[in-house]
């Protein structure tokens, strides 16, 4: 379990988020929502330690990440898989050098365990035959998947994506919806996604925080949020016309 | 001042939390590659122009005939080992390698492929930046070495070819009164310029923030202040060392 207490974090006089607090269950898939400038971003770079915030504490199951010593950080980092917003693939290595990267740096296995591990991996992403290919040479949905690949490689205990469907179709992004799912219950792992796609919040948001303007407004699950009663919340949810349509409806 | 203080902070962050002497080993290996081998042609084409040119300058200067011939190798003799081959090779070592190093690694950080590194527990400064400069250090007196001997040959040849000088009166110019310790000055220089250009043009790569635009900047500013950097270094290193 993973746990955030009081975290605020401003640039220049600006607050981007403030006494932000809730606890994000292991084995489900954790979603934060809110609209573009909200601090989603902020709030997760916080949490994997690429943001010191100004105030407040992250726990990795009570461990507090936030006053850690360099050597501490870098042990619970070790537990954490992350797939950033454009892939943040290697450019100078290729999909299997790409995955195998955490394993060459912080595993002691042999060179064919390695090579097993990341075949293995990019089998669990549905990526076959492309080890050899650099990441100019594939598709933005392969690198989304090379990225997740590249972030359970080294079986983290934490899985962190921000916005894994930007700049993808609405079918990619389903497939890598279900695959962040799927990878969440297969491996037990704590999984936070940042998104705003509500196609996201409604295929695989188990537990859910609404940030607007920087600040906690509602948690819940995908289920409870068509009907919240918070005004926010709802001009979030509908603003998309299916989700409109579908208010009607009901 | 604040860049100053940030820039050590940098140079400190590179020796903490460092990778194994393994990972390091193949990573030096590799930037040598980069950054010496591929520089090699580069070089010894730019300081054999340097080398014909002063040959061709000083001879064009020496209008007294009390003067012998064999001044004017060793004119090109001390003008190369002592400020073209490092000093003019530092400019080029700057626009070339540390443009490289600083859009690299501003393409890295724009990219978040930095902030993949730090998630991963890797000290991303030690990781990337390190071997850079030890890479730097160790080809950056070799290619010294290249340009010192390119431009050399190449005086020999144009004033051979030319009829301004004897080869024998060349080489004689060469070994006359030669003071080996301008070798040693040359590879102080090399080190310290090896040193400024990697260190300066990684630290102004690895803080880009923004975008492609923001990675042209970084790449131009780290050019323009290695350059000056160099030239001051050199200027301090002639006043610390040449005075004997």
């Amino acid at each position: 379990m993973l746990k955030v207490n009081n975290i605020s974090k401003s640039f220049g006089g600006r607050t981007v988020i403030e006494d932000i607090s809730g606890e994000f269950d292991k084995g489900k898939t954790n979603l934060i929502i809110g609209s573009s400038g909200t601090g989603k971003s902020v709030l997760l770079k916080c949490i994997v330690g690429l943001i010191t915030p100004d105030e407040g504490n992250v726990y990795y199951d009570l461990r507090n990440f936030t006053d850690a010593d360099k050597e501490m950080k870098a042990e619970i980092r070790r537990e954490i898989g992350m797939l950033f917003q454009g892939g943040a693939l290697f450019d100078s290595k290729n999909v299997e050098q790409n995955v195998m990267f955490p394993l060459e740096i912080l595993a002691k296995m042999s060179p064919d365990e390695k090579l097993d591990r990341v075949n293995f991996c990019l089998k669990r992403v549905g990526l076959e035959n492309v080890n050899k290919k650099m990441p100019s040479e594939i598709s933005g949905g392969m690198k989304k998947r090379v990225g997740i690949a590249r972030a359970i490689v080294n079986n983290p205990n934490y899985l962190f994506c921000d916005e894994p469907n930007s700049g993808l179709d609405p079918q990619t992004s389903i497939v890598i919806d279900d695959l962040i799912g799927e990878i969440t219950h297969e491996f037990d792992i704590t999984t936070i996604v940042v998104t705003h796609d509500m196609n996201s919040v409604m295929g695989i948001g188990e537990k859910i925080m609404f940030l607007f303007k920087g600040r906690k407004l509602w948690e819940g699950s995908s289920a409870d949020i068509t009907h919240s009663n918070v005004t926010e919340l709802d001009d979030f949810v509908f603003s998309n016309k299916v989700m409109q349509g579908l208010r009607k409806r009901t | 001042m604040k860049g100053f203080g940030q820039y050590i902070l940098f140079l400190g962050s590179t020796v903490v939390r460092m990778e194994s002497f393994k990972t390091n080993y193949r990573l030096v290996l590799e930037e040598c590659v980069q950054i010496g081998l591929k520089s090699v042609a580069l070089v010894a084409l730019v300081s054999s122009f340097m080398g014909a040119v002063t040959t061709v300058q000083t001879a064009y200067n020496m209008v007294s005939p009390l003067i012998p011939r064999y001044v004017i190798s060793q004119v090109v003799r001390e003008m190369t080992i002592l400020e073209l081959a490092p000093t003019i090779i530092a400019v080029i070592f700057a626009g070339k390698v540390g443009s490289s190093m600083a859009g690299g690694l501003g393409t890295m950080r724009i990219t978040e492929q930095i902030d993949a590194l730090e998630v991963m527990g890797i000290n991303s400064a030690s990781y990337l930046v390190f071997p850079k400069i030890i890479a730097s250090l160790l080809m950056y007196p070799m290619l010294v070495v290249v340009a010192g001997a390119s431009s050399l040959i190449a005086g020999y040849l144009v004033g051979n070819i030319t009829g301004i000088i004897t080869p024998t009166d060349y080489i004689y110019g060469i070994r006359f009164y030669f003071d080996d310790y301008s070798i040693t000055f040359a590879m102080i220089k090399s080190f310290v310029f090896a040193f400024l250009i990697s260190s300066i043009s990684s630290f102004k790569g690895y803080y880009t923030q923004g975008g492609a635009l923001e990675v042209g900047i970084a790449t131009t500013a780290a050019v323009t202040t290695s350059v000056i950097a160099v030239l001051s270094a050199d200027y301090l290193l002639a006043q610390l060392l040449y005075v004997r």
